[in-house]
């Protein structure tokens, strides 16, 4: 069964449409990249996932239509999203955006257990656990907002740039999370990435989005062999 | 020296249901970013209803606890109804919203109560319970009732699962949508537990100035100002806010500007704060980066 089958997705901002025609389906299991330059519609693409964009076309997850559904009741068939930009509640605390992260289960043990694995994983996490996150350095910020994401117990993690304004070491950090991430809980992940040769390396499956339309798709490890592709469109 | 600590203490109580309305503005202004303008009109219309049912026969606190419950709901029905359709249309449009509220409830209580003012109980015993010389029994009463109706609106903030939610609906739409939350539903709830508020200022301050469909234009006021000394985004602002402009109003109306101006006095407070400090006693400047 695949994870998520997206189908003729088009999606509009107000009148002006970004996406044209997007065909893409995720595995169970595995990390998924879309890459891309400014403006081509990566960010989009995750919007339209979390309908949070107005968009046609159908996208079915484990077998489900989600297409239609309100934002709300995407993240309750276990999508969850890290946001550009992290998308923390930074007026709140940490522990607070953590706890939000759970806001939609309903087994209070179980969440209690998971935000104690989540401060293991990210101890800076839990030195400033009262601490207001908006005070919390940006790659604290990211670690945060993947956290609060995986206190859903998603089944699929849509993450959108998370190197983002971080320094290479948290980056290269965080990526190592998101590895062991995938393995050791089984989430799969969409991660969106301007900066391809990380992505590369994490992802086994990569799209390639130029202007809305997806020109090139295939395993992430062909696409990194392949110079002239990367050359061309990765700029690498 | 006595009748100077009078005014103070009468200046408390009033100061009381100032915060309580100040604090109802305050929350749905948190939670959406407007001010409820029609916030007095739909304290005195919840008010009349109580007033109706003590008329009727219902004790006091039946009638108390009912009135609450109404006005909870019909808050919430409100924003349903009425703020959700402009929801994302400019303010002036929800402030047109809120002004044709605030006309209609005052119209519909003076159509179906009368305009005649009516007097409305009070349910502490005549003589205070606590310094009896400074303190009447209703303004102990009404001071208690009003820090208990905050207090439990802070717990209820501060350690409650949905009120969280409702904070994080407040500060971030976006991501609380993307953590499940249902941002419009809280929005709902914040309508209706202001007015329930609203019905609580209504009734605790309806024995000192009486009930009629004007009751509360004044007070409003006074819980704006309170809002804004505070700091609008404030909730312990506003309760601050509201002390000492109830302490501030009645010092000032007996030993400086004499009763007629009190209620200007208020306006100009209010103006002040716009001009020199708009973010209130208590509020943070917000600057946006260009």
């Amino acid at each position: 069964m695949k994870l998520l089958d997206v189908t003729n997705l088009n999606a509009w901002y107000g009148p002006n449409q970004v996406l044209f025609d997007l065909n893409f389906e995720l595995h169970v299991g595995g990390i998924t990249t879309i890459l891309g330059a400014n403006g081509a519609g990566k960010t989009t693409t995750l919007r339209a996932v979390c309908q949070a964009v107005h968009t046609t076309g159908s996208m079915t997850f484990l077998d489900k239509r989600i297409d239609g559904k309100a934002t709300e009741d995407i993240v309750r068939v276990g999508i969850a999203h890290v946001p550009d930009g992290r998308g923390t509640f930074t007026a709140l605390t940490v522990e607070e955006n953590l706890k939000l992260g759970a806001y939609t289960r309903k087994d209070r043990r179980e969440v209690e257990a998971d935000l104690e694995r989540m401060y293991a994983r990210f101890p800076r996490l839990k030195e400033r656990y009262r601490q207001q996150a908006g005070t919390l350095s940006g790659g604290e910020q990211q670690m945060l907002a993947i956290s609060r994401a995986l206190m859903l117990r998603p089944r699929l993690l849509l993450l959108d740039e998370p190197s983002f304004g971080l320094a290479p070491l948290i980056v290269k950090e965080i990526f190592e999370i998101m590895r062991q991430i995938n393995q050791e809980d089984q989430v799969s992940m969409l991660l969106v990435e301007q900066n391809a040769s990380l992505a590369l390396n994490l992802a086994d499956h990569a799209y390639l989005l130029e202007t809305g339309k997806i020109v090139l798709s295939g395993p992430s490890a062909d696409i990194k062999a392949d110079e002239s592709i990367r050359r061309v469109y990765l700029g690498y | 020296m006595d009748s100077f600590l009078l005014q103070v203490t009468a200046g408390l109580a009033n100061g009381g249901i100032y915060a309580a309305v100040g604090l109802a503005l305050v929350m749905i202004h948190q939670a959406t970013h407007h001010i409820n303008f029609a916030q007095g009109e739909m304290a005195t219309f919840s008010t009349f209803i109580a007033w109706a049912m003590i008329q009727a026969g219902v004790p006091y606190w039946v009638a108390f606890v009912a009135t609450m419950v109404v006005s909870f709901v019909a808050g919430l029905l409100i924003q349903r109804i009425f703020l959700k359709p402009v929801e994302k249309a400019p303010i002036l449009t929800n402030v047109i919203v809120f002004v044709g509220l605030l006309v209609i409830f005052n119209a519909f209580a003076g159509w179906i109560f009368e305009h005649t003012i009516k007097s409305f109980p009070s349910p502490f015993p005549v003589e205070g319970m606590f310094l009896p010389q400074y303190f009447s029994g209703h303004q102990i009463g009404s001071i208690t009732v009003t820090l208990v109706v905050l207090l439990s609106v802070f717990c209820f903030f501060r350690f409650t699962p949905l009120g969280l939610a409702m904070r994080a609906a407040a500060f971030n739409p976006e991501s609380a949508r993307l953590v499940g939350i249902r941002v419009s539903w809280m929005l709902a709830l914040g309508w209706g537990m202001a007015a329930l508020i609203g019905a609580v200022a209504g009734m605790m301050i309806a024995p000192v100035v009486f009930l009629d469909p004007n009751m509360m234009a004044g007070i409003l006021l006074y819980g704006f100002a309170a809002a804004l000394l505070g700091g609008i985004d404030n909730p312990w602002g506003a309760v601050v806010g509201g002390v000492i402009l109830g302490v501030l109003e009645n010092i000032l109306g007996a030993y400086v500007i004499g009763s007629d101006l009190k209620l200007t006095m208020a306006l100009i407070l209010i103006v002040t704060i716009l001009i020199f400090r708009p973010y209130g006693l208590f509020g943070k400047p917000i600057f946006s980066r260009v």
